[in-house]
């Protein structure tokens, strides 16, 4: 009792602190200087009343961890079929799921539409970084770099050259492999902190230079007016430019702009599939198992003759590529790029979607894609208090999930009992 | 078949090892005894490549290995057991064994599968269980059947009766015998004296990073030095 009293009192001393400077009071500017107002009375009430609640909740710790403990908890295994009945009707469910997600767009409404092809671009991001960080362990914060280089490689090759975005998205792949290989090099020997800022700097550096080499970049100006991806040669735009003949035309339909942001969202989906087929595949190849023993071990890794040089920048790479991927698509899809499309906070986005998703495992990764990109959407009103939900959702899962939404389970072969 | 010639080994400015040359052939038990800090296994990773030795040859099968990288050494037909087991403590047991096949193709991979299972029952009980779940001595045995994977002829183990208890000790050992009747050669860096010596068909005797004494098993648990330094008396 005594220590949850000076558990309570210490709590909301912290809360009292936190709320006076953070909603008590308020910097305005009256000419040309700075004055500080007070809250009104009925702010300072909801303060006090915040205050008192942290205090009482506190207090009484033992008894609402009991009362929450008491709710039941849903039991997602009891939802998936068993292993034998689920092992046959796993290629009609995905197959089912491929045929909802190509005909769903065509119902939906546009900006329902929109905002899965962004979901897609996430869960491209997430399965990236999920080699690096959930199966080879290097905590990389800087991802978004590799992000920014496929869509800076689409944009300027685009603009300077007049490539199209299917000659692009395999450049934009390479580029941010190589990118990913040669920041791979130096930071092979550091791990855990130490790898974190070094990738975290890297991903600073990119940005900052996307801003100031104004005459290639355009600065913090970016680049606009990005071609849209076409359809064998068809544009999705109502006139087609020279020499070449739009989708509508073609088909001779009338014109409508949701033409192409279904065509997006395919083109994502399609993208996406690709992805994610390649890295179950790769996950179940020994390169998949040696990253995970890497993470686990790496001297035993080497004790093995495994060479620790191939698979960390072999995992550096292929999460690379994976976002320059994205990158790619994310430029034709807005049309116009800027260095503020890759800040700090989209690494930070796309590690807590890993997180969330539980290390590792691929559906939790989507999963966790959906959750975070759709959440603050449908939350709109609320987007002042994003950071504030993404705080609270971390803590949440803390405490319930610790392993994430759907944690990893490898795949193996049973071993016949003699 | 593994041959040391005056090797030296740095650690930075601070030599660990000093002109240490060794012999083991084939078909032999070699056990290398010596108090904390003496070197074994300094030793045992110089053989591996890390660190490398700074002066000195190593030949493995005839060939120079003292220039090559961990990697390559590891994949010549020798495997180590390391200090402290290091298995991979959130795989399991069948994805443990699997990592030290990494190289085999998928029939010797089978083959030495079912050996080690063989060996070693109770990994067969555990086949599905994560690593770090088990006991100290099944990590042992897991350990080592994850080094016999790679179907090694010469098997470098590390203290492996580190912190486990004497019925399980006698049951590796035993193990470790059982190899040699079946042809692995065996180096076996320790500190429990008595029981490797008992095993051993030579053993060499490291001190401040030089070998002070070499001689057969059985003289060695026999003398006087010996016996007042590392087996109390």
């Amino acid at each position: 009792m005594r220590r949850s009293l000076y558990n309570a009192i210490f709590a909301a001393g912290i809360t009292f602190v936190l709320t006076c400077l953070m909603l008590g009071v308020q910097l305005g500017a009256e000419g040309t200087t700075l004055t500080v107002t007070g809250a009104d009375a009925t702010r300072w009430t909801w303060i006090g009343i915040g205050i008192a609640a942290v205090f009482f909740v506190q207090l009484f710790s033992d008894k609402v961890d009991a009362f929450f403990g008491r709710i039941p908890k849903p039991n997602l295994a009891a939802l998936k079929p068993e292993e034998t009945k689920w092992r046959r009707i796993k290629p009609w469910a995905l197959a089912a799921l491929v045929v909802v997600m190509l005909v769903w767009p065509f119902m939906a409404s546009r900006g329902a539409v929109d905002l899965a092809t962004l979901t897609l671009i996430y869960i491209m991001l997430g399965l990236g970084l999920n080699i690096v960080v959930g199966l080879a362990g290097l905590l990389d914060l800087g991802y978004v770099a590799f992000y920014a280089v496929g869509a800076y490689t689409y944009a300027l090759l685009s603009e300077y050259f007049g490539f199209s975005f299917w000659a692009c998205l395999p450049i934009a792949a390479l580029l941010a492999a190589t990118f990913g290989f040669i920041l791979g090099f130096p930071v092979l020997r550091l791990r855990g902190d130490y790898l974190a800022i070094v990738t975290l700097g890297f991903g600073e550096i990119i940005r900052i230079l996307l801003n100031n080499w104004t005459d290639l970049t355009g600065g913090p100006n970016g680049i606009s007016g990005i071609e849209k991806p076409t359809l064998f040669g068809l544009e999705f735009s109502r006139r087609a430019s020279e020499g070449s003949q739009t989708f509508h035309e073609f088909f001779g339909i009338d014109y409508d702009s949701s033409q192409k942001v279904v065509f997006l969202y395919l083109i994502a989906v399609v993208l996406v599939c690709i992805v994610v087929y390649l890295i179950n595949r790769l996950m179940r190849m020994p390169i998949g198992r040696a990253w995970e023993a890497l993470r686990e071990d790496e001297i035993a890794c080497r004790s093995l003759g495994l060479n620790r040089t191939v698979i960390k920048l072999s995992a550096f790479t292929l999460g690379a590529s994976t976002a320059g991927f994205a990158g790619c698509f994310f430029a034709a899809r807005q049309g116009f790029i800027s260095p503020e499309s890759f800040i700090f906070i989209e690494s930070a986005i796309i590690l807590a979607i890993v997180v969330l998703g539980g290390m590792g495992s691929q559906v939790g990764v989507i999963c966790a894609a959906i959750v975070m990109t759709i959440l603050p959407e449908l939350a709109r009103e609320f987007s002042e208090y994003r950071m504030l939900m993404f705080g609270l959702l971390m803590v949440l899962m803390m405490r319930w999930r610790p392993q994430g939404l759907v944690p990893m389970k490898r795949p193996h072969l049973e071993l016949k009992q003699q | 078949m593994l041959t040391l010639r005056n090797v030296n080994t740095h650690y930075g400015q601070i030599q660990a090892l000093h002109d240490v040359s060794i012999e083991v052939n084939q078909g032999e038990i070699v056990t290398l005894i010596g108090a904390n800090g003496a070197g074994k296994t300094t030793l045992m990773m110089t053989v591996c490549g890390s660190p490398q030795a700074s002066s000195g040859s190593i030949e493995f099968e005839g060939e120079a290995i003292e220039k090559q990288p961990t990697s390559v050494i590891m994949r010549k037909g020798l495997a180590v057991v390391p200090e402290g087991r290091r298995i991979f403590p959130g795989l399991t047991v069948a994805e443990n064994l699997h990592m030290g096949a990494y190289f085999s193709d998928k029939a010797a991979y089978e083959a030495q599968r079912d050996h080690v299972l063989e060996l070693f029952p109770r990994l067969k009980e555990r086949y599905h269980q994560r690593g770090g779940t088990m006991s100290g001595g099944e990590q042992q045995m897991l350990a080592i059947g994850r080094a016999l994977m790679s179907h090694p002829r010469l098997l470098l183990l590390d203290e492996p009766s580190l912190g486990l208890a004497p019925i399980i000790i006698q049951q590796i050992f035993e193990i470790i015998e059982q190899l040699r009747d079946e042809g692995v050669t065996i180096f076996l860096v320790e500190q429990n004296a008595h029981q490797a010596l008992k095993i051993a068909d030579r053993g060499y005797v490291l001190e401040n990073g030089r070998v002070v004494m070499s001689d057969t098993g059985a003289a060695l648990l026999q003398d006087d030095a010996v016996s007042k330094a590392y087996l109390g008396g």
